[in-house]
């Protein structure tokens, strides 16, 4: 990214930073947290910093103009210690779920690539158009169906939470990501002080992996039908009798067939209910302990757009809630095959032309690489 | 602390301080080695070691976990506290495993029938008690099963194998995991092994008892012959790796976990990391700094200087990189693929 385009990013973080503190919530315990950030055009991660409170969090941001700030999850007796030596505590437990992992059809209808050889913009390609390279980077630009693709998830991932994983309401927080998800904090649980195996068994649970047909009724020897779940059970059984059976009327006539057609198929439907109902999340994330994650409050340097808590999934816009830099207007040279739409504005296509738009949507062309300051 | 009655010290005779025991009967380790009444305790201990040496589970004098005679009960305690003795005095490793193991078991047994007996509520609360003592589960009997913190059967079935005992498969409810008598003593089943091990471990070693030197000798002799096997390797990949390093050659993109995979089972086979690097060169994401680093990593030569060991089968099948044929032959980790026990 040319020096121009930094000093603008920058230039407009600083002024979100600025007006907008008050969207950091000073993370609980702060002294036993690690801290982390990135600066533009810097591969070079600044992490194992320990701040005593939320003045030497506003000082960081005043003094580095990050791109992005990351927090771990975890607390530690020495947070800023290399890794072996910080004397781990406890973590909170967090999930991350992204449209980029749901596998939805509308994907490439909004996905860019960018070439690495010849820096070529196209609409979503394997191979550059001009020379053909296939060292493509892909960008994808939002989608509504993709937020409500993720929020499903969200819901599906909170109702487990809570009744199966006994997890008080009050003590979950949903968070935009900033980009193409949604974060999923979980505080104060039975679950802190368990370690990265414990918690990827947890993730197993809950993106249904690694059932067995014993557990929902099949047996390999002289299965009968009185064992098969039913749909007033709680926890997965319930949910299974809701997806396979469908209705209460056709259980019984899909029990005959289950029974009918075996154990080893049963398997497979085992495989296939896990597609269907398991929750998409991402599994490395919530069995990571030592992760820093991005800083609730802070911008995505992704988009420009801010990691954002919600308090009501159902009606949050990501893309128009979560847009905070200001709208003046700005000019850019732009390419971008692809519709936009941001505070509840269109944007787009733009086949190399040099447009004024609001600094938000120059943002966040500019951190897709689909733009440059003009 | 727990206070035990007469019957369960000879069911969980482990629980029992050893010195203890024999102070208040008014006996000394010495007399175990000449009077010809306490012999034959030991006998009974040495009987019981056998047994857990051949692998199996010693059979009480006791009936329905009742002593029908005080020194029938006594006989069950002092033959478990002689045959530590015992087992300390050979100084045989083996010895104690198998033995701790096959006791282990034993209580395992006594355990599951009190915490299903479901008339008496003093005997579900001794297991209870004895669980939460020595292990720190909280465990609370409703309707027919026992419920337990999902976090605290995590910290135990980790350890599991088997595909029953993940989470998926258990009946959880409201932050609890619903157990029947049976699994939930047999998921301490290693933890108690563990308990009784550390137990003979920590115990001072006696002095030979004179009278007892045949005795000891012939326990070194069973425990020799128990020496482990050695084992050799085919050299030959397992299925998983095999397909791990097709994806690779062909250049298309193998997920972090299959790295991971493929990566920890070379260090495993004792190849070094610029022997490994190489064959990440394809991934079309390649960058050859970035993999030593992680290469590295992974070898404990950097970082947290902890040497990371190749994913288990049941695992690896959870990430879509198993790839089982019949040569696996039921390893639970593809690090034991081809070796066989000679």
């Amino acid at each position: 990214m040319n020096e121009i385009n930094i000093k603008f990013l920058e230039d407009s973080f600083k002024k979100y930073y600025f007006n907008h503190f008050e969207l950091i919530p000073i993370p609980q315990r702060t002294p036993e947290r690690e801290f982390g950030f990135q600066k533009f055009n810097s591969s070079f991660f600044n992490r194992h910093i320990s701040l005593k409170d939320g003045k030497e969090l506003r000082l960081l941001f005043m003094q580095n103009t990050p791109s992005d700030v990351y927090c771990s999850n975890a607390y530690y007796a020495f947070p800023n210690s290399p890794m072996n030596e910080k004397d781990w505590k406890e973590a909170d437990l967090i999930f991350d779920i992204d449209a980029k992992d749901l596998d939805l059809p509308c994907r490439p209808n909004h996905t860019v690539s960018i070439c690495n050889q010849c820096s070529e913009i196209t609409k979503n390609n394997n191979q550059c158009t001009k020379c053909n390279s296939n060292k493509l980077e892909k960008k994808s630009l939002p989608c509504k169906t993709c937020m409500n693709a993720s929020k499903v998830e969200v819901k599906k991932l909170t109702e487990i939470l809570i009744n199966d994983l006994g997890i008080e309401k009050e003590n979950i927080q949903i968070y935009f990501s900033g980009n193409e998800g949604f974060h999923v904090y979980v505080f104060n649980s039975q679950f802190q002080k368990l370690g990265s195996k414990e918690r990827s068994e947890l993730v197993d649970y809950i993106m249904f992996r690694g059932a067995i047909p014993e557990t929902f009724g099949m047996k390999k020897f002289k299965p009968n039908r009185s064992s098969f779940p039913d749909f007033n059970q709680n926890g997965w059984n319930g949910r299974f009798s809701k997806q396979v059976f469908g209705s209460k009327s056709k259980r019984s006539k899909i029990i005959s067939e289950l029974l009918e057609n075996g154990y080893s198929s049963f398997q497979k439907t085992l495989e296939h209910v896990s597609e269907e109902i398991g929750v998409k999340i991402d599994p490395n994330v919530t069995m990571d302990i030592h992760r820093i994650f991005r800083l609730p409050g802070s911008i995505n340097s992704k988009s420009g757009l801010t990691k954002l808590l919600c308090t009501d999934i159902t009606k949050f816009d990501p893309y128009n809630d979560a847009c905070f830099l200001n709208d003046e207007p700005v000019e850019v040279l732009a390419t971008c095959p692809v519709e936009f739409k941001l505070k509840n504005k269109k944007f787009g296509p733009f086949l190399n032309e040099k447009i004024s738009i609001p600094t938000y949507a120059a943002a966040y062309l500019i951190c897709k690489k689909l733009a440059t300051i003009a | 602390m727990l206070v035990l009655g007469q019957d369960e010290k000879a069911k969980y005779p482990f629980l029992a301080d050893a010195g203890e025991y024999l102070k208040d009967k008014g006996f000394s380790l010495t007399q175990f080695g000449s009077d010809p009444v306490l012999k034959l305790s030991v006998e009974k201990a040495l009987h019981r070691i056998k047994v857990a040496a051949a692998g199996e589970v010693y059979k009480s004098d006791l009936i329905d976990g009742q002593a029908s005679k005080d020194y029938v009960l006594e006989r069950e305690v002092f033959s478990f506290l002689l045959a530590i003795v015992l087992i300390k005095l050979t100084g045989m490793s083996t010895l104690v495993k198998r033995f701790a193991l096959a006791e282990a078991r034993r209580a395992e047994n006594y355990l599951e029938k009190d915490l299903g007996n479901a008339s008496n509520k003093s005997k579900i609360d001794l297991a209870t008690r004895i669980i939460y003592d020595l292990f720190n589960i909280e465990i609370i009997k409703e309707n027919d099963f026992f419920v337990m913190p999902v976090s605290d059967y995590l910290k135990h079935s980790v350890t599991f194998h088997e595909r029953e005992w993940k989470l998926i498969n258990r009946h959880v409810e409201n932050g609890k995991v619903f157990l029947t008598p049976d699994k939930t003593v047999r998921l301490i089943r290693k933890e108690l092994g563990n308990y009784i091990s550390s137990k003979i471990t920590n115990a001072p070693k006696p002095s030979m008892i004179p009278g007892l030197e045949k005795i000891v000798d012939e326990l070194i002799t069973i425990s020799k012959k128990l020496t482990p096997t050695y084992t050799i390797t085919t050299g030959e990949y397992p299925p998983c790796i095999k397909h791990a390093i097709d994806v690779l050659e062909k250049g298309e993109n193998l997920p972090h976990s299959g790295r991971f995979m493929l990566a920890t089972f070379l260090l495993s086979r004792g190849q070094t990391v610029q022997q490994i690097a190489p064959l990440f060169k394809n991934a079309p994401d390649y960058n050859s700094r970035v993999t030593l680093y992680q290469l590295n990593h992974l070898a404990g030569t950097s970082g947290s200087a902890t040497t990371y060991a190749c994913p288990s089968c049941e695992k690896l099948k959870t990430q879509d990189l198993c790839f089982i044929t019949k040569e696996c032959d039921n390893i639970i980790n593809p690090s034991q693929f081809g070796k066989k026990r000679k």
